[in-house]
């Protein structure tokens, strides 16, 4: 069978600076992967050149079969590729409610995910919908955004730093809904920099460096070292 | 009693600068553009409905309904074709199309139409009036400050009750992120400028057949629009009802004392609102 979501040789500069070189990666349908890595390896330059963001200079990306390098970001949406942005991103002058409707605005026909069961997901959502997005907390602005995302019922949902600048207890929360949304058909790509907390929802990992990926494998069978050695780029002796 | 003529008559005066100011404030606080054609629009608009008035012998107050969804299109193309491509971080591009744009309409419409004053003719509503007791108001007056205050409740609406209107707050905060929801951010601004577009045609029907226009007047009509829209506080439509209001009664209050001062005063209320409310009276909480 082939892969919901294949990346290719996947490209991207900032200017002059090269920030990926040559991405390759699969995602299953109903998989869960993460990326980690340290600071400025490219997961974030990934997650914008899938999504449209950022600019790709060589390579594809396929959805179902379908070539989606080239689209615009919202046309990307479109096709059921949602992204969770780093620092969560919500829009100030719109509540909660609205931030979350706004997740829809591009959607076509039903899908599983609706205000209601974004709701039933995180309680809390509900209980504040009339506050501005950005009053609430950094985690239940990291619920927002994730609800947001998945209002547009998307085939792959991608997560970039969830956990960045958030208690241990908070993070918690917020992957332990993870399971509710797998279950709703939805494939997810982690980025985090949380190591463990990767290992604990990923089926397979794999760790960057230099806009490269250096290391795959599924989370069982990497041992502590290897994704170290991965991860900071330095060889045990 | 003359001061409550004057207060009343200043007021609905800033009825008729709220409307050439609410489609400045409303394309400003989507995408930060400052239309420096804005005023000239207006008397583009001016122009089509005299244009359709005189065709087809229909009242100006119809004939507005006819002109309206073709200055959309034009808002719409214009905001396409042109502004789109000079929005960006550089807020000088934009500035200096607009201003170019400017000159184009007042060059076209003095070939088109020559310097000659027109004036819409809206028949005996003209002149008609209402005894308050106290004060005696004209219709005509009465019936701008109303549709200003109708164009503003519906602009609020739209804003705030529409999913276009979440669109628009969610690309004007973050047009980026707002691309990952599936907003292109350039046909938003392509419809925000329709809409603007639509409410300088209101504009324009009082403004033709309150008094004479040529060519030549949009850059006055500009800065009334633009004052209105600071004293507000930029991006808040009922504040640039509210700037409007304070010219209009500026100017009237100016006007009695010597009529020499009217257009003075306005000016003068304007840096006077600036020095002690720089951010204007009411600017939006996260600018």
């Amino acid at each position: 069978m082939s892969p919901l979501l294949q990346i290719a040789g996947l490209t991207a500069h900032y200017g002059d600076f090269q920030a990926l070189f040559g991405v390759d990666l699969t995602l299953g349908q109903g998989e869960t992967i993460a990326i980690i890595g340290a600071n400025g390896a490219g997961k974030t330059t990934l997650m914008r050149a899938v999504t449209g963001v950022a600019r790709v200079t060589a390579g594809a990306v396929t959805l179902a079969g379908d070539n989606i390098t080239r689209l615009s970001a919202p046309d990307i949406l479109v096709c059921g590729i949602a992204m969770v942005p780093e620092g969560r991103k919500l829009f100030a002058s719109l509540t909660v409610e609205e931030n979350l409707l706004i997740g829809a605005h591009a959607r076509q026909g039903n899908g599983f995910w609706t205000l209601e069961r974004v709701q039933s997901l995180f309680p809390i959502l509900k209980e504040r919908r009339h506050s501005p997005g950005t009053a609430l907390s950094g985690g239940q602005q990291q619920m927002v955004a994730i609800g947001r995302a998945l209002m547009s019922n998307p085939q792959v949902l991608l997560c970039d730093e969830l956990s960045l600048g958030l208690a241990p207890v908070v993070i918690k929360e917020i992957y332990a809904a993870f399971p509710q949304i797998k279950s709703s058909g939805t494939s997810i790509i982690v980025v985090e920099q949380d190591i463990g907390q990767a290992l604990r929802v990923a089926d397979h990992v794999h760790c960057m460096m230099e806009g490269r990926i250096t290391l795959s494998g599924r989370p069982d069978t990497l041992s502590r070292d290897a994704i170290h050695d991965a991860y900071f780029g330095v060889s045990h002796a | 009693m003359i001061w409550i003529d004057t207060l009343a008559q200043g007021l609905l005066l800033g009825g008729l600068y709220a409307l050439f100011a609410a489609g400045l404030s409303l394309v400003f606080g989507i995408m930060r553009l400052v239309n420096l054609a804005h005023g000239d629009l207006i008397i583009l608009g001016a122009y089509l409905i005299l244009t359709i008035a005189h065709a087809t012998g229909l009242h100006p107050f119809v004939a507005v309904l006819l002109a309206a969804p073709l200055m959309f299109g034009l808002g719409w193309a214009l905001q396409t074709f042109l502004l789109n491509r000079v929005l960006g971080n550089d807020i000088l591009p934009p500035l200096l199309v607009t201003f170019g744009l400017s000159v184009v309409i007042q060059n076209g419409l003095l070939s088109a139409f020559t310097a000659d004053s027109q004036k819409l003719t809206a028949g005996a509503i003209e002149a008609q009036s209402m005894d308050l007791g106290i004060v005696t108001l004209g219709v005509m007056p009465v019936l701008t400050f109303a549709s200003a205050v109708a164009v503003v409740f519906a602009l609020n609406q739209l804003f705030y009750r529409t999913a276009l209107g979440r669109a628009f707050r969610a690309t004007s905060d973050d047009a980026v992120t707002a691309q990952l929801m599936g907003i292109h951010p350039q046909r938003v601004f392509a419809m925000a400028t329709g809409i603007a577009m639509v409410v300088a045609t209101i504009a324009a029907l009082y403004l033709g057949t309150r008094a004479n226009f040529d060519p030549s007047i949009g850059p006055a009509r500009l800065l009334y629009a633009f004052e209105a829209v600071i004293i507000g506080g930029l991006g808040s439509l009922w504040g640039t009802l509210a700037g409007g209001v304070v010219i209009g009664l500026a100017q009237a209050i100016g006007a009695s004392v010597n009529p020499e001062w009217q257009i003075l005063s306005g000016h003068l209320a304007f840096v006077l609102v600036l020095l002690i409310r720089p951010r204007g009276l009411f600017p939006r909480a996260n600018d």
